[in-house]
């Protein structure tokens, strides 16, 4: 027989206490994971925000003063054309006047007009938004030294201008209307192309499929491995079967528009609509799965046929999960960025969007321009347009969230 | 008698076999429509594997290119025609490493706490925070990474001795990516385990962090094996963070501190400019996505097969 020793009284205790203090130890260090992971929301919400506002420091060619002598706001059509005349050299005020007549053009774009061409702000250094809140002595004496002519600014990157004007390539001009339009077409060709396929496929799987069937086993294993496969492989997949291999269809060629290739909304929108389809699948699913069996025996039970069950009581029970899981589907179709990088994306659009035929950029293809240029300021222009971005997810999650709180059923 | 010879007669009649003959056009034709469109989504997978694969063997068909030195070479230079994958699997591999080396121990860590430790009233504060971070677009954390992680970094370790491009910085930012899936994943797994066991752990004198680190985290770790998988395959599948901030020379190297692209950022890179379809450097993409979604492919499969072959039932 084996003989155990215990310890002595005094010794039990400070071994208990050991471990108890080993215990303490443990539970501080797993909570300082979760304190890990909210400093790094932290630093990264308010990277983007330190970044998007703040001083600039910044330059006239020519100094406002000299071209006219009344300030610019306040000067009517006929004097802003006359001072574009006046200062500009004679091709290039007839090739504006080439391109769309100037008496034609807003007194707004006529004043954008002498603002990009006659005075040439030039940014010569920007200033992140803490710095420029508690250091604010230190920038303008740096300013001075370093330009004596410049004038500082406080200026917010992310305004009502920044939503409304379309892109440019000087980063104090440029905005996101084209980029955010492009969004909002993506997403409404993805999800109408998801939607119908995800819930028509849930539908299947959950109410008619044999789970022991081997063709159904499969189907489901399939959408669970889709939803793994990296974004940029289904890219790959737009790139090959949408701009290429259907180029007279997604470039609408086969509807008489001529002046594209496959690189168009429609593409990346079907592709993105591939890429949420198993999301869509998944979250439908489980809104099917939670509608209890006891309300298909009572449609059963009053002579109802499998299909009348399903679209009179399991799918208006199902509804709010069902929309729920498609808003989040839509909220990861509109962060999503390598796929259109590679189906093609273009970079520089400064027309609206009209039609899914066109070329297109979306804001999150913008910030990964913006963020991979040198320059400070489109840095700056990067960062208002990540909290664009951000609000619309936000504002697409809180709506799931709400819905799913107003509709959802406990049975 | 006569009574029940007709109830007989009435049973005959309403023999539900007539009922169950009776063909239903609509119905079976939306039954067929609807597992048309559930096999669309095979259909989806189907045509990955043929389109990948198709180009993927016009690219081993071109004689610039030979499968020993793709496997083999450690150069990745289309201009000259080296295509040797180990150029872009190392990077791949080293900000992966690094991610899974910051999102495992972290997102366990968060795992256990939220599921053993958290009242009712710190989980309600602290699990947004995770869902929070898991919803936001990775072209965020690639701005993070390069406009903050590696300023900081290159502030700690040196400036000349971390470049601008860094695997590290990508690598760190990943993990943060990653985190929440890893969490959240075991999470589940750890609130599966029923509570008896924790009771009996207790009950026996066990310490909260005894209970949740010998009983209860062995019996979730299936779970939690499947998290780790499905982390790596998304770590190695993230495409925004390393082509923004690891920079874009294809080098072999495991050294965190350089500039490397991985694959992903190579196919991002080379397929964002105009390139003519059809040459070899068009077609070396496919052959790498096809690597790409065979690899994570098999992680995903393996992570199932972990949770189906492994797990605990406890009832």
């Amino acid at each position: 027989m084996i003989k155990y020793t215990y310890p002595e009284q005094q010794d039990l205790e400070r071994f208990v206490a050991l471990r108890y203090r080993t215990a303490w130890i443990w539970q501080l260090l797993f909570l300082s994971a979760l304190l890990i992971a909210i400093v790094s929301l932290s630093a990264l919400l308010l990277n983007v925000v330190d970044g998007a506002f703040g001083y600039v420091a910044y330059e006239f060619k020519k100094d406002p003063l000299t071209i006219s002598e009344k300030p610019l706001e306040e000067l009517s059509k006929d004097e802003l054309i006359a001072v574009l005349q006046a200062n500009l050299s004679r091709g290039a005020y007839n090739k504006l006047e080439k391109e769309t007549p100037l008496a034609a053009r807003s007194e707004g774009e006529l004043y954008n007009l002498i603002i990009e061409r006659i005075i040439q702000i030039k940014t010569l250094e920007t200033y992140p938004l803490f710095r420029s809140l508690f250091e604010k002595s230190a920038i303008e004496a740096e300013v001075r030294e370093k330009y004596p002519n410049a004038r500082l600014e406080f200026r917010s990157w992310l305004s009502p201008a920044f939503l409304t004007t379309p892109m440019s390539s000087r980063a104090e001009f440029a905005g996101v209307r084209t980029a955010l339009l492009g969004s909002m077409w993506l997403v409404g060709i993805a999800i109408a192309f998801a939607l119908p396929v995800g819930v028509g496929a849930a539908i299947y799987l959950q109410e008619y499929a044999d789970r022991k069937s081997m063709v159904n086993r499969i189907i489901q294993t399939n959408i669970n491995n889709l939803a793994g496969v990296p974004s940029i492989v289904y890219g790959m997949l737009g790139l090959a079967i949408f701009v290429r291999a259907m180029e007279a269809f997604t470039s609408g060629a086969m509807f008489g528009i001529t002046d594209t290739n496959g690189r168009t909304l429609m593409s990346a929108g079907l592709t993105m609509g591939i890429l949420v389809l198993p999301l869509v699948v998944i979250n439908a699913q489980e809104a099917i799965k939670a509608v209890p069996d006891s309300i298909r025996q009572a449609a059963f039970g009053v002579g109802a046929t499998r299909w009348q069950s399903i679209w009179s009581h399991v799918l208006p029970n199902a509804l709010p999960g069902i929309l729920t899981g498609s808003i989040l589907a839509m909220s990861r179709a509109i962060g999503e960025t390598a796929p259109l990088i590679i189906v093609g994306a273009s970079t520089f659009v400064t027309v609206d969007p009209q039609s899914p035929f066109t070329k297109f950029t979306v804001l999150p293809i913008q910030i990964y321009q913006w963020t991979a240029r040198p320059q400070d300021e489109f840095h700056a222009i990067a960062a208002a347009a990540i909290i664009v971005l951000l609000v619309l997810l936000l504002t697409f999650n809180a709506t799931a969230i709400l819905l799913r709180n107003r509709f959802q059923r406990r049975w | 008698m006569q009574a029940a010879a007709k109830q007989e007669t009435v049973n005959t009649t309403f023999r539900p076999k007539i009922l169950k003959r009776k063909l239903r056009l609509g119905e079976s034709a939306i039954e067929a429509g609807l597992f048309i469109v559930g096999f669309l989504t095979i259909f989806v997978t189907v045509s990955i594997v043929i389109v990948l694969g198709d180009q993927a063997l016009l690219f081993f068909l071109d004689p610039e290119v030979t499968l020993a030195e793709f496997f083999m070479s450690t150069k990745w230079v289309p201009a000259i025609g080296e295509f040797g994958i180990w150029a872009l699997v190392s990077a791949t591999l080293t900000t992966s490493a690094i991610a899974i080396l910051v999102a495992v121990p972290l997102g366990l860590s968060a795992a256990i706490y939220l599921s053993e430790y958290a009242s009712h009233r710190a989980r309600a504060v602290l699990k947004p925070v995770l869902e929070i971070l898991a919803g936001i677009p990775t072209v965020v954390y690639g701005y993070f990474a390069l406009l903050f992680v590696t300023p900081l970094l290159r502030e700690l370790i040196g400036s000349e001795r971390i470049g601008v491009y860094n695997m590290l910085s990508a690598g760190l930012v990943m993990g943060i990516m990653i985190l929440p899936l890893i969490s959240s994943m075991s999470e589940d797994a750890l609130s599966a385990v029923p509570n008896s066991l924790r009771e009996a752990a207790y009950a026996m004198g066990a310490t909260p962090f005894e209970a949740s680190t010998q009983v209860v985290l062995p019996a979730a770790l299936s779970g939690i094996g499947a998290a780790v998988i499905v982390g790596i395959s998304r770590a190695v599948g993230e495409t925004m963070i390393v082509a923004i901030a690891s920079g874009a020379t294809s080098e072999f190297t495991f050294n965190p501190l350089k500039a490397a692209e991985t694959m992903t950022a190579h196919i991002a890179r080379i397929s964002g400019g105009d390139l003519p379809y059809g040459t070899v450097d068009y077609n070396s993409l496919f052959a790498i996505a096809l690597m790409l979604f065979l690899v994570t492919l098999a992680l995903n499969i393996v992570s199932q097969w972990i949770v189906t072959k492994f797990r605990e039932q406890y009832e």
